[in-house]
């Protein structure tokens, strides 16, 4: 037993895991406002790192206003990409959309390899302390400051949907598209909008990672692992989402202490998650916190 | 749909109306056809011979995933792990048993099934797009599997496959290896076409329509989704023993995630819910990089090509093709080239009175 390797595991699993719950959270959004299920979430986190590098190794230009241009950029694409490649969609069987967004997610990532290389690239570092101490534990300050921004990020969607009246808008959007319509909700604004947050907040997610562990195309193995965390929490709900994405990156790095420990598998904290799927998918469906799907006829 | 008769579409009877070819001509045709593919080995060269070869055993694959996506509207992103679980499969059976290839195959096709069965089943009751969740999980848990089983794949090392035979006789080369793959296209072929015209086949299509009106007619919705799910397996799994044994040995790379994509892209520009499209999204699709390649070939020398690095980055535009195609096809002709080949039938045949 390795008590210490447990406890950075464990506490790696939190942190790791928050930004699962914010991809998951940015995935649910997209799902419950236009009922599309989106492959191509890894890639706005790969695409949104991409720039914030470029601007700051590239054009030198300071963290904060490459950060800012960055969220400007993914704000602008997110709603370029709903009107071009979404909206011709709307009507079409599901099952259209979802390959469609399969089919940006491939050519994102081609492009993007194509543009920056395979190579991981660090970022160039952005705080003077390499690490702070909190209590017993020593602690990256990248991490801490990953946590920091990951309970903003959900702290701003609560207020968002709970306290305004766009958030409310999307809500009911949400709920029911034909009476938010009656009642003077614009759908394309709403679709559009939902896509531009979630392309805004996962390029923020793709930052804080490629600021801890360098970006790289691995970035978008992130939409896919965004999965198992919605699985769990239940497809529709975004509360779920985040509690999902936390259990999914404790359980990963428990099922690498496991491997590493007594197992010597190998390769677990990459496959876990699917496993859990199944087994999710098995004995609760609908998840912890989604709708189960009642039909009256 | 245009109708391929001047006069409009007036069947008498029921048997006319699930015929499986409209005209006697298209029948003759499909005759002659498959009569033409029995001398291509005599006149055609190896090149072309083995694109062919590798279109019969990815459009058999490819059939299946259109029977799952076009036919019951679920989605499979996991296509090529089932593919490479047919192709492993059957390199082990005929590795470690006495049964001989030609068994192998078909053996190959239940296996995949039933592996296919572990992850669908849990999903096939649920509506929606669970499916493409647990086959998404399948893709890498059988990826994982792969180039962890040692016993079964060989490990990172892969795995070396028979030839097949019969009565002695080694179907090694590609001109002898092509009359096996044809006969096992048109068999999967004939098999679809007939299960669409039977009962099972319908209520595919009722489940994929409206689900609702298709559970109060009587039709069993999980049962039905499960099934077609087992039918996709399966001709992933043949599709791939068929592989195996064509290249004499599997490697654990290759059925990756950006493979299932082709596969869905197939279908997609063949058209969905088309058994004779997804032939034609095949050939698209597997020679689309040949054409790509060529256009490089074409551009090497010049400024674009110095400015782009085309040469260092084809990998990478193969993939964008591969999804630029999928956008493309779907938001402009969502119908595939089935669609646009019979209007073109019909624009010929209608000539000039077409309405």
């Amino acid at each position: 037993m390795d008590l210490t390797l447990l406890g950075q595991l464990l506490l790696n699993g939190v942190i790791v895991g928050t930004l699962y719950g914010v991809v998951a959270m940015c995935f649910v959004l997209i799902y419950k406002a236009s009922q599309v299920v989106n492959f191509a979430q890894g890639e706005f986190l790969l695409i949104g790192a991409w720039v914030c590098w470029s601007m700051l190794t590239t054009y030198q230009i300071p963290f904060v206003w490459s950060f800012l241009i960055t969220l400007v950029f993914m704000l602008v694409f997110g709603v370029l990409l709903q009107i071009v490649v979404l909206r011709p969609l709307i009507g079409e069987p599901v099952i259209a959309v979802i390959m469609v967004t399969i089919g940006l997610s491939i050519v994102f990532q081609a492009l993007m390899k194509w543009m920056f290389g395979v190579f991981a690239q660090p970022f160039p570092p952005i705080f003077e302390r390499d690490s702070v101490t909190i209590g017993a534990l020593e602690v990256k300050t990248v991490y801490v400051m990953s946590m920091i921004v990951s309970v903003i990020i959900m702290a701003g969607f609560g207020y968002f949907f709970k306290a305004t009246r766009l958030g409310l808008a999307m809500r009911a959007t949400a709920f029911d598209q034909q009476v938010a319509q009656s009642m003077g909700v614009s759908i394309h604004q709403v679709f559009a909008l939902s896509w531009a947050i979630s392309a805004m907040v996962s390029a923020v997610a793709g930052v804080v990672i490629g600021i801890v562990s360098g970006v790289s195309s691995g970035l978008s193995f992130y939409g896919i692992k965004v999965f198992p965390a919605v699985i769990l929490g239940g497809l529709d709900s975004i509360v779920g989402g985040v509690v999902g994405g936390i259990v999914i990156g404790v359980l990963e790095n428990l099922a690498h202490y496991l491997d590493s420990q007594f197992l010597h598998w190998g390769n677990m904290i990459e496959i876990a998650p699917f496993y859990v799927l199944i087994v999710i998918l098995m004995i609760k469906p609908y998840g912890l916190f989604g709708t189960r799907d009642i039909e009256r006829v | 749909m245009a109708s391929l008769r001047p006069s409009g579409d007036f069947r008498t009877s029921y048997g006319a109306d699930t015929a499986i070819f409209d005209t006697a001509a298209a029948r003759w045709a499909c005759v002659l056809a498959v009569a033409l593919f029995c001398v291509a080995p005599l006149v055609l060269d190896r090149y072309l011979l083995s694109l062919l070869i590798q279109i019969g055993y990815l459009g058999i694959a490819a059939l299946g995933l259109n029977i799952l996506v076009g036919f019951t509207g679920q989605i499979s992103i996991g296509h090529a792990a089932f593919f490479g679980f047919g192709a492993f499969a059957s390199a082990w059976i005929s590795n470690n048993t006495p049964i001989p290839v030609f068994f192998a195959i078909p053996l190959a096709g239940v296996a995949t099934t039933a592996v296919g069965m572990l992850f669908g089943v849990p999903a096939a009751r649920l509506k929606g797009l669970y499916l493409a969740i647990a086959t998404l999980a399948a893709q890498y848990i059988l990826q994982d599997f792969f180039a962890r089983a040692q016993w079964f794949s060989g490990g990172v090392a892969g795995t070396p496959a028979e030839p097949f035979t019969i009565a002695g006789f080694a179907f090694d080369g590609d001109e002898s290896y092509f009359y096996v793959v044809l006969a096992y296209v048109v068999a999967s072929y004939l098999l679809a076409a007939n299960l669409m015209r039977k009962r099972d086949g319908r209520a595919l299509v009722a489940v994929r329509d409206h689900y609702l009106s298709a559970e109060m007619m009587g039709i069993n919705l999980t049962k039905y989704r499960t099934l077609s799910f087992g039918i996709s397996s399966f001709f992933a799994g043949i599709g791939g023993a068929l592989y195996a044994h064509y290249l004499g040995f599997v490697s654990v790379e290759g059925f990756t995630i950006l493979f299932s994509i082709q596969f869905l892209a197939m279908i997609i520009i063949g058209g969905l819910g088309s058994v004779m499209g997804t032939l034609m999204g095949t050939a698209f699709m597997t020679l689309l990089p040949e054409v790509m390649e060529a256009i490089t070939r074409l551009l090497s020398g010049t400024a674009l090509e110095a400015a782009l690095d085309l040469k260092g980055n084809i990998s990478y535009l193969r993939e964008m093709a591969i999804g630029m195609v999928i956008i493309l096809f779907l938001i402009f002709e969502p119908d595939g080239l089935a669609h646009r080949w019979r209007q073109i039938k019909a624009y010929w045949k209608l000539y000039p009175f077409s309405y």
